[in-house]
């Protein structure tokens, strides 16, 4: 039983461009699905779809189905903040809120209306030894979240999707303004986490999709040109415009 | 060849100095300026302290004719009309300024803020006029007051008069914090009520608040309007009630006499104190904004840093 399913969906903004084209996908549970390509192919914007972030955009014309464990989440009817506690994201730069480390992974919850202070506590400590990340701030979670590095403020940016404890997690570009070393321990975390969680990723470089994929999706223009498994897709490529991509022919 | 380069670069740099002297003077000149008004405020008013005993100008008598020179009352009506300004302004301001940035489609935004601009530019004196002869024969009957000519009606107008400001201020505050933050918030599940009042206000408060500081500004030193709507009885406001009675403000005060005033007499020298109590109330206003703005300045450094 796949976790999302996306069928023939297609995305239009209201500047005219088809940001999406019958794009038909079905993305497994507990796995990481990789979504690459080159920029302006729709892959942020696929990933919008998956949370409703959407909304916000100037969307005129979407058609075809997406569904979350068989629920239909473009429904008018769905709620949309239920949705996104359950289908968290990371964005491309860190986005720390302005308030300490401990607020930003509590304000999820308490949004939610969670105010029992010790699983607050509980869900903090958690989420930050989930996203590896605990034993370098734990002496100073009242600290204001902006003096962390890059590399831990993302990190903390998807230790606070976890404490949400989530079902799908959102990656766009997660690891684009970090350096090897951090770049590195956020794949790691995500191996990890691929046991609890639906990972869906929009890497920075093919490098970094062939080194963490269980399946790839190839978005060009809007259009899905392939879907294969990791192992498959980077060395042994269908089309010719995915192989002339991985071999970095254009883009 | 040479020479003629020689003879380019001199002009121009002969160009920028002159620019940069014409800059350097205009920027001192407006030091300048308000250094002299303070001084010619101080030189016309402190002699008033010296005329006039301590007592007596604290007492809460204002009949310059007989020579009674208590200031209280004036101050007192100048700060309840402009605490009764603010009351009104901020909620509006603020909650107009949420509005626009957050909540309203673009295009209302765009119709709508300009508009809300122009308001700000109506002269007061229009609004004296209007408050004169439409709101307070209103509040007079609404409330039945004997006369609608109280420190509520001044209240109000300059209320009305200090919105625009904060609305204008607080708007491009919060238009500048950046949109991941919402993105950030609401993807967590946070709903659009949530996303404005624990995100994005609290992030632009130092522009809020000095979109709060510049309307209590605003509303302190108007004159022409609280001349003509609240009735200018020198009464020391003694509590809520005297809001629906007739105050004088400290702006009225002076602008109504200075005309008459024999120069150099006591009562001109007083007028001058009080313009001097003016200063130093919009003084302590704006150092107070902007300590708090400047602290919350310096820990945002202290943090990137």
């Amino acid at each position: 039983m796949n976790k999302i399913s996306i069928q023939n969906y297609s995305l239009q903004y209201s500047d005219g461009t088809e940001s999406l084209r019958n794009i038909s996908l079905e993305i497994p549970a507990n796995q990481i699905t990789v979504v690459f390509g080159p920029a302006g192919g729709g892959k942020s914007s696929l990933l919008r779809v998956l949370n409703r972030l959407n909304d916000l955009a100037d969307v005129i014309h979407q058609e075809g189905n997406v569904y979350l464990d068989s629920v239909d989440i473009l429904s008018n009817k769905l709620d949309v903040i239920n949705l996104r506690r359950q289908v968290g994201m990371v964005f491309a730069r860190p986005v720390v809120l302005p308030f300490s480390i401990r607020q930003n992974l509590t304000y999820g919850l308490e949004v939610a209306g969670e105010k029992d202070t010790e699983r607050l506590n509980y869900a903090v400590e958690n989420s930050l030894h989930k996203a590896a990340l605990w034993e370098e701030v734990k002496d100073r979670l009242d600290d204001p979240a902006i003096a962390l590095s890059g590399g831990q403020q993302q990190r903390l940016c998807l230790a606070r999707v976890l404490a949400l404890e989530p079902e799908v997690i959102l990656l766009d570009e997660p690891t684009s303004g970090l350096d090897p070393i951090s770049t590195g321990k956020v794949e790691a975390s995500l191996q990890d986490l691929k046991r609890d969680y639906t990972i869906i990723l929009v890497p920075h470089s093919v490098q970094q999709a062939a080194r963490t994929a269980d399946l790839a999706v190839f978005l060009l223009q809007g259009e899905l040109v392939e879907t294969a498994r990791g192992e498959v897709m980077f060395t042994n490529p269908q089309d010719q415009r995915t192989e002339d991509y991985i071999q970095g022919r254009f883009g | 060849m040479s020479i003629f380069q020689n003879f380019i670069n001199s002009s121009h740099s002969k160009r920028e100095f002159l620019i940069t002297l014409f800059i350097k003077i205009a920027g001192y000149s407006a030091i300048v300026f308000v250094g002299m008004i303070f001084i010619f405020l101080l030189l016309e008013g402190l002699p008033a302290v010296q005329k006039v005993n301590l007592t007596s100008l604290v007492s809460s008598r204002w009949y310059p004719i007989e020579d009674y020179f208590g200031i209280l009352p004036l101050i007192g009506g100048s700060i309840i009309i402009t605490l009764g300004a603010t009351l009104i302004a901020v909620p509006f301001g603020i909650g107009s300024a949420v509005y626009l940035s957050e909540i309203a489609p673009h295009w209302v935004r765009e119709l709508l803020k300009p508009l809300v601009e122009i308001l700000g530019g109506l002269p007061s004196v229009v609004l004296g006029f209007l408050g004169m002869l439409v709101l307070s024969p209103f509040l007079r009957k609404l409330l039945d007051l004997p006369t609608g000519l109280t420190a509520f009606t001044g209240a109000i107008l300059l209320g009305g008069i200090a919105i625009p400001t904060v609305m204008s201020v607080a708007e491009d505050a919060l238009d500048a914090v950046p949109r991941s933050y919402r993105d950030a918030s609401l993807a967590m599940g946070a709903t659009e009520w949530q996303t404005i009042w624990r995100v994005t206000v609290p992030a632009a408060r130092s522009g809020v608040l000095t979109a709060i500081m510049l309307g209590i500004g605003r509303a302190i030193g108007e004159t022409m309007t609280v001349m003509m709507v609240t009735g200018n009885a020198p009464i020391l406001p003694r509590g809520i009630g005297n809001l629906f009675s007739p105050v004088r403000t400290m702006t009225a005060t002076i602008a109504a006499e200075m005309g008459e005033v024999a120069n150099g007499s006591v009562h001109y020298h007083v007028l001058f104190l009080i313009g001097i109590v003016l200063f130093l109330i919009s003084l302590a206003v704006n150092i107070t904004a902007s300590t708090v703005i400047f602290r919350q300045k310096k820990r945002q450094e202290r943090i990137l840093s």
